[in-house]
């Protein structure tokens, strides 16, 4: 029974795909799971935004939406049906085809990098044997678009906005790289399902997840900082920070154009948590051998639901950095940690078993965060805040 | 070959084309990412996922974004009035096509000494590595110093603007 559950979907599809003859088996199983990708995450996309808005409201010490449905539930139905009716304006100077297909390759790329995504126990479109470097390699795609539609738009908020997100994209996904790396090396493989499957061993009933190494934890802070960054959220949405420029590259868009590129990104947010569970917190595993009889599918959205709640955390309690904090930060903070961390997992690896090796790669990387974090702190003077016009 | 070949040949050539003939310069970076994109998808039908996820990740994600940088910051995204043809179009020409005459020579001679496989060699991510780090791995760090030496004089040529800049 437990067994029947945890493959529901699988034997759901099997089922569906038994009414077919053989040959139309393996393209109709494809079109269903992608089906299946591209109307499960919009899905949890509109739920999300409630709970967003909701949650922000809640620091911010306001109601939040609460006019549409009990608790304002349908709220997403209402942008939704918005966002359709609403006029599509193109400023008469863009350039009309690259503002049109900005968002479409937007939303495109971010799918593609739920193909290699495993959301439970046999449950991955593609097994691919380079998934990981096909994941990064869509990833860096989007980075494209993005420029597309700021420079399309003929404005120079869009422009700025771009040209902003741009180059915090460059600059922490050489962060979110490197922190993979680690991954990659230990595990000796570059397919994400063997990742799972690598962390997929229990003793004395706790996982064996890369986030309980030293050099697993390190990486996954650094890969959740560049993740953020990655994705244009709070403290890193300086790209499309409001009081300065308007809405950054996406100011000129209307309508539902507007609204597949708050999907994309909302998307890429989920697409960058999924891999972030899969690689540190041993994707749809269950986080006690005891409760492994839950299906791993609910672990696998569980663990994707607990980060977006932190997404939504930081977003309503951090300020927002400026560009130069953020170029400092990833360049002279993140990047050193990051090559560091990939010296410690290869000494993990080469000095065996034992508690020496917890103790040794742990130093490091302790001494090496207070001092660095120690010396770029050192050149700051915090004195009393003066302001210039508003004494 | 098939008719996939032949829409991804038609998407690697063109954009290469439209890269080159276009007016505006963002235009014409942006067609080259589509040649690119075609470059790699030819990788893919060759199983050669490595080398086309690298492709797509190296060029389309880095490369691309930099030729944009670079047309943005210079000032040189405005369309020109005049022709793109520049005078000395004819010379460049003539050199294009004698590198293509090198290149090609080379690949044909070089073609019928490799062994002539039927089957498709099953090559993954793991031998790659093994390779790199192995038998190659002096021309692995001859390119890491030389991106090094590029990376630093990109730098330094930054800085020199910069403090100009300043004096005046």
């Amino acid at each position: 029974m437990i067994e029947r559950l945890d493959q529901v979907f699988v034997i759901l599809k099997h089922w569906l795909l038994g009414y077919l003859p053989q040959s139309w088996q393996t393209p109709v199983g494809v079109v269903i799971s992608v089906v299946c990708i591209i109307g499960l995450y919009p899905a949890l996309f509109a739920v999300t935004t409630v709970l967003e808005r909701k949650g922000v409201a809640r620091i911010q010490n306001r109601l939040g939406p609460n006019r549409v449905g009990p608790y304002g539930i349908l709220q997403p139905m209402a942008d939704g049906i918005k966002s359709l009716t609403k006029e599509d304006i193109v400023p008469t100077s863009a350039d009309g085809v690259v503002h049109f297909l900005a968002p479409i390759i937007l939303v495109v790329t971010v799918f593609m990098g739920f193909a290699v995504l495993p959301m439970g126990r046999n449950m991955v479109l593609v097994d691919m044997d380079a998934g990981l470097l096909f994941y990064f390699a869509m990833g860096a795609s989007t980075e494209l678009s993005v420029f597309m539609a700021g420079w399309s738009s003929r404005n120079k908020y869009s422009l700025l906005g771009a040209m902003r997100a741009v180059a915090q994209m460059i600059s922490y996904e050489v962060a979110l790289l490197l922190s993979s790396v680690v991954i990659v090396m230990m595990t000796g493989s570059l397919s994400l399902v063997k990742i799972v499957e690598a962390q997929n061993h229990y003793s004395y009933g706790l996982p064996h997840w890369f986030i309980f190494t030293p050099w697993g934890l390190a990486g996954f802070i650094m890969y959740a900082i560049a993740g953020t960054a990655e994705t244009n959220r709070s403290p890193f949405d300086l790209p499309e920070g409001e009081s300065e420029l308007v809405a950054g590259y996406h100011t000129e868009y209307s309508g539902f154009k507007f609204a597949l590129f708050f999907l994309g990104e909302y998307v890429a947010m989920f697409s960058i948590s999924g891999l972030g569970s899969t690689l540190f917190l041993g994707g749809w595993m269950a986080p006690l051998a005891a409760l492994q009889f839950i299906p791993s599918w609910i672990w696998f959205f569980g663990k994707l639901f607990v980060s977006m709640a932190v997404f939504i955390w930081v977003r309503g309690t951090l300020p927002r950095l400026r560009q130069d904090q953020l170029m400092n930060f990833a360049w002279k903070f993140v990047l050193p940690m990051c090559l560091l961390n990939l010296f410690v997992a290869g000494l993990w690896r080469f000095m065996g078993d034992g508690w020496l090796r917890w103790v040794v790669c742990s130093a490091i990387l302790i001494l090496a965060y207070v001092s660095i974090g120690r010396e770029g702190m050192r050149r700051k003077h915090f004195g009393p805040r003066s302001y210039r016009y508003a004494e | 070959m098939g008719l996939v070949f032949y829409v991804i040949s038609f998407f690697a050539v063109g954009g290469a084309l439209a890269a080159v003939l276009l007016k505006n310069l963002v235009h014409a970076a942006l067609a080259l990412t589509i040649a690119f994109f075609g470059l790699a998808l030819l990788f893919l039908r060759l199983d050669a996922q490595f080398a086309g996820f690298s492709q797509i990740l190296v060029y389309v994600g880095a490369v691309a974004i930099l030729v944009v940088f670079a047309i943005l910051l210079t000032k040189g995204s405005e369309v020109p009035k005049q022709g793109v043809f520049s005078k000395s179009w004819f010379t460049g020409l003539a050199i294009a096509a004698g590198v293509f005459a090198v290149l090609a020579w080379a690949v044909l001679r070089a073609a019928p000494s490799l062994p002539n496989e039927t089957a498709t060699p099953a090559v993954n991510v793991n031998d790659i590595g093994n390779a790199l780090m192995g038998r190659y791995v002096l021309p692995l760090e001859i390119i890491a110093v030389l991106l090094t030496v590029a990376l630093l004089g990109a730098v330094i040529v930054a800085m020199h603007e910069k403090e100009r800049a300043g004096q005046s």
